[in-house]
């Protein structure tokens, strides 16, 4: 039997305070070290789900990182692995890594919320592909994290449950709409996460948050159980304090799933071999509109720091013109809108999630009530946007057209790559903003989605890293490739890191 | 009556549903797709209810029946099978959007054009197909009473997500008849394919477009059979003549079949007419149909309603007519066949089953696969009338119990007694009683030639039929020779 989760009100004091004779404790740990301590026999899973647990009532309060935490479940799952260490037993690839989910990932048994209101006490009665991925390799679940309602933001700001904090500064957004995901790894509350990525909601996060955060090729990671925003464009990606981690991670999470009829069937293999410190034939390309209006110069000055640093190592670059970019963001938001519009409209609480008292009433009645209700303004917002761009008259004017220009956005990056390996440029154009200073102008947060869109368009994989700091506060290098080179990316991304120190701060709390 | 005349100013086109009952599975998810008679909401999975984060996974025998019907059909088979959503609020739609194909938008059906060749009348009529696509099935809604009136809806989503074919035609039409003529060819062209059962209830769901010559169009929904589409475009016709004899404008509407009142109600109209919001479902990839993958199904057809007919014809040598009601009907052809198999006189056969076992079929209102009746029956029985063990008389009465009891002809004979009398001292003892209880007719038939047949009579009623009649004759009329000789 699985114990339900209890939603956060305030921690438990009945856990026992945590010591053991390691210079970090457990919860700092990478997954790698992780892994080769429990395998060893060093470490305990359980003391690994203690420290943790310790971590997040230590830290949590400031953070709002979590929707619902698991902790039963996590040190049941610990148990069994340490038991299967004690006897010897086979185990997976990620045993005892305490692993953080976006609550828009189906959990059988475990509240999933979308951090909406609408999925009020909805509790799903099976695991998403990844979820099962995860458990078969030992991972351990040690929580559902905040995020925008149906990862439509990029502050997670939207949330029902209100907002989840940076790590680096509480009075800023940690970015989104992953947020909570990303605020959870960067602040030691779990080891890794995931977070899901319409358009930049993995890289967003990792960004204001210092981490690292991969978008994966459209389709190499099953789709099963992700609670669709944008369905052309969603894909689950993972975060992680490192590079290393990322790999391994990513080694779990890309496999065939016959359940999801856009996955690849490509052969599984073992990123962390591409980590390796050579560079010598790398080409990169730096699209000037990467570096034009609206991005903020000390954001720019930082990532040129690193190309040089990069070029120094013995990549060669290249500025390079994406002329369609200018469209990305009307052409994006015309897509995922329309798509949402309709990926939503299931949500009418009749057979789940939250429902007015409907005796007597007729169902066009409750079921406007109901979303009326249920659904935050950002949500109906973008519902009736894209119900208007699919509407008879509008359909070809709006929703075809963005289709047409993102054939063109397709062209101009496949282009691109015919001559360039990557290409780079800033995650975001600014670094992390005040909680409250742009939800009330959406336009203006839109705006900042501006240079993770485009590879959501056109199906590609792109990572963030950690890349400095502008007045204390993260900025983050985005890395872009071909479709299924994560290879590459994973490569250019680990070079970066192995000769920075940035993944070595982490915020003060 | 509207019904059975041709009216140049009704136009009639038809949509037609039909569940692919031959699969295993629903059409996006691995349900079982045998749900009838099962409890309610319990063929069910995190995809055909719609469960937030589930993906639908196309079933690829869906696509083989459907390339199977538009051969069958003469349509064209597009290259490409590509999905779209049809968004509308509805409580039988568990994702509030219905998994379908759209011929605009930059979307194709799977099928276009096509036809199906009926015989109205005394002439063939072409029924033009305008397009064949794959949808999935909503889930069922069921009311207490009337639609109208019912306090409450409950769901059944059993039914949400089977593989429905949607077969829509020009409207070309002339009649309610023609329309029905056409619904049980078109019944048969499918159960020969054998991709849909359309005598499995709800299996073949028809909606029905009708306006005359200076009305609206107005759709009619939820007719469930033959019989009723025959009796809803009938009233719906009359209703509308009704109206523009009184000058009234027919608006386009959509009316809903009541078939417990046997009339039509207004659902909604014109200005509240959905805007479906197609797109395309981008969570199923496109498939490119191949050439090869059709020729692979052609040549696999099986014989078409059409062709059986032409056999029926020439190598059993039977009449147009027969022929036609044999292979309207797949398992009544099938049953034919079975017969002549094993017992070599097919117009013997044929009328047996074209007249009384037709007849007692639609008695007790079964379908003959569901019935207890075998060929080996039906021919065991007309043998003992051949050998002259049991009349043609008896046999009439022999049939039903086959039907109902699937029992052999013998021991219904045997249990009820029938056995044919033809013992000659056994009929004269029957004569004898006769004789005596009608000594006025004795005494007309000693003049009278015609009132021996009515003795005779007198003697099979009292044998309950099963005296040989010819025998009976023979005696009846030596016993009164032998009354004259006195």
């Amino acid at each position: 039997m699985q114990t339900l989760p209890k939603r956060i009100k305030g921690f438990s004091n009945r856990l026992k305070s945590f010591e053991v004779n390691h210079m970090k404790k457990p919860h700092s740990l990478s997954a790698k070290e992780i892994i080769e301590k429990v395998r060893g026999g060093e470490l305990k899973a359980e003391d690994c789900v203690l420290s943790i647990f310790n971590r997040i009532e230590e830290v949590e309060g400031r953070i709002h990182a979590y929707v619902t935490l698991t902790k039963e479940l996590a040190l049941q799952k610990a148990r069994k692995i340490d038991a299967k260490v004690k006897n010897g037993e086979v185990l997976g690839r990620l045993p005892g890594v305490c692993i953080a989910l976006k609550d828009n990932l189906c959990t059988e048994g475990i509240l999933t919320s979308c951090s909406s209101r609408i999925l009020d006490g909805f509790i799903p009665p099976y695991n998403a592909t990844v979820v099962n991925l995860l458990l078969k390799e030992d991972a351990i679940i040690i929580g559902k994290t905040n995020m925008d309602e149906f990862a439509m933001g990029s502050s997670t700001e939207t949330s029902y449950f209100g907002a989840t904090k940076n790590p680096w500064d509480s009075s800023r957004v940690p970015g989104g709409s992953s947020g909570g995901s990303a605020a959870a790894v960067s602040a030691e509350e779990a080891v890794l996460a995931l977070g899901s990525d319409t358009g930049g909601s993995v890289r967003c996060p990792a960004s204001f948050c210092s981490i690292v955060g991969l978008k994966p090729t459209y389709g190499l990671v099953s789709r099963y159980g992700l609670i669709a925003y944008a369905n052309s464009l969603d894909q689950i990606g993972p975060l992680s304090r490192n590079v290393y981690d990322c790999a391994l991670l990513l080694n779990v999470l890309a496999s065939y799933d016959p359940k999801d009829n856009t996955s690849i069937r490509v052969p599984s293999q073992d990123y962390t071999q591409f980590l390796v410190d050579d560079i010598s034939d790398l080409k990169i390309g730096i699209p000037k509109e990467f570096f034009g209006e609206g991005i903020d110069e000390r954001v720019s000055k930082i990532i040129w720091e690193s190309i040089y640093t990069l070029e120094k190592l013995g990549a060669t670059y290249e500025e390079l013109s994406l002329p369609t970019l200018r469209y990305t963001l009307a052409t994006y938001y015309l897509i995922a809108m329309s798509e949402a519009s309709s990926n939503l409209a299931r949500y009418d609480g009749i057979r789940y999630g939250y429902s007015i008292d409907y005796d007597s009433k007729n169902w066009n009645e409750v079921y406007s009530k109901n979303r009326r209700i249920g659904f935050g303004s950002e949500v109906k917002r973008r519902i009736i946007l894209g119900t208007y761009a699919l509407s008879t008259g509008y359909y070809e004017e709006y929703y075809l057209k963005a289709l047409k220009v993102r054939t063109l956005i397709r062209d101009d990056f496949n282009k691109a790559f015919k001559k360039f390996d990557v290409l780079v440029g800033p995650t975001m154009p600014i670094p992390p903003f005040k909680i409250g200073e742009k939800i009330t102008d959406p336009l203006s947060l839109y705006l900042t989605d501006l240079l993770t869109v485009p590879v959501n368009l056109i199906g590609s994989p792109a990572i963030s890293v950690p890349c400095g700091f502008v007045d204390d506060m993260p900025i983050g290098m985005q890395i872009i490739s071909p479709a299924l080179r994560e290879d590459l990316l994973l490569k250019v991304a680990h070079i970066h890191e192995q000769n920075n120190k940035f993944k070595d701060y982490a915020p003060k709390l | 009556m509207a019904n059975n005349t041709l009216n140049k100013n009704v136009k009639i086109g038809l949509e037609i549903h039909c569940q692919l009952t031959n699969l295993n599975t629903k059409l996006f998810c691995s349900c079982s797709a045998d749900y009838r008679g099962k409890p309610s909401n319990t063929h069910l999975c995190p995809v055909c209810l719609g469960i937030p984060g589930s993906l639908p996974v196309g079933n690829k025998d869906a696509v083989k029946d459907a390339i199977l019907v538009a051969l069958a059909l003469e349509s064209k088979i597009m290259n490409r099978l590509v999905f779209f959503r049809k968004n509308y609020f509805y409580p039988d739609m568990p994702k509030n959007f219905q998994i379908s194909q759209y011929d605009k938008a930059g979307g194709v059906p799977i099928a276009i054009g096509g036809h199906v060749t009926i015989q109205a009348g005394n002439r063939k009529k072409k029924v033009e197909i305008t397009r064949i696509q794959i949808e999935e099935d909503p889930a069922k809604l069921l009311h207490q009473g009337s639609i109208d009136i019912s306090p409450y809806t409950l769901v059944d989503y059993n039914r949400a997500g089977i593989a429905l074919l949607e077969i829509v035609t020009e409207p070309c039409l002339k009649s309610p008849k023609e329309a029905r003529i056409f619904l049980q060819k078109l019944r048969a062209i499918l159960e020969h394919l054998g991709v849909s059962d359309g005598k499995l209830e709800g299996a073949m769901r028809c909606d029905a477009n009708i306006s005359h010559i200076g009305g609206d169009r107005v759709e009619i929904k939820n007719i469930s059979s033959f019989k009723e589409v025959e009796r809803a475009l009938t009233f719906e016709i009359v209703r509308q003549k009704s109206l523009l004899s009184r000058g009234i404008k027919i608006k386009m509407e959509t009316r809903h079949w009541d078939d417990v009142r046997k009339l039509t109600i207004s659902l909604r109209t014109k200005e509240k007419e959905q805007d479906y919001r197609y797109f395309p479902e981008l969570d199923i990839v496109p498939i490119t149909i191949l050439k090869e993958e059709i020729e692979k199904l052609r040549r696999k057809m099986p014989e078409l309603p059409d062709a059986r007919w032409t056999r029926f014809m020439e190598k059993y040598k039977l009449p147009t007519y027969d022929a036609g009601v044999l292979t309207n009907n797949k398992a009544l052809g099938d049953f034919f066949e079975e017969c002549v198999k094993i017992y070599p006189y097919p117009k013997k056969v044929s009328n047996w089953i074209m007249t009384d076992l037709q007849r007692w079929l639609h008695e007790k209102n079964v379908e003959i696969s569901k019935s207890k009746i075998t060929p080996q029956a039906l021919v065991s029985m007309i043998r003992l009338i051949d050998k002259g063990i049991i009349s043609g008389k008896i046999a009439k009465r022999v049939l039903p119990e086959l039907i109902i009891t699937g029992k052999s002809p013998e021991e219904i004979v045997e249990e009820q007694q029938l056995l044919r009398i033809s013992s000659r001292r056994e009929i004269e003892k029957l004569a004898d009683k006769v004789l005596e209880n009608n000594p006025q007719a004795v005494k007309d038939a000693l003049v009278d030639e015609k009132a021996v047949h009515y003795l005779v009579g007198q003697l099979m009623k009292l044998s309950k039929g099963k005296a040989d009649p010819q025998l009976s004759n023979e005696i009846m009329k030596e016993k009164l020779k032998s009354f004259l000789n006195k």
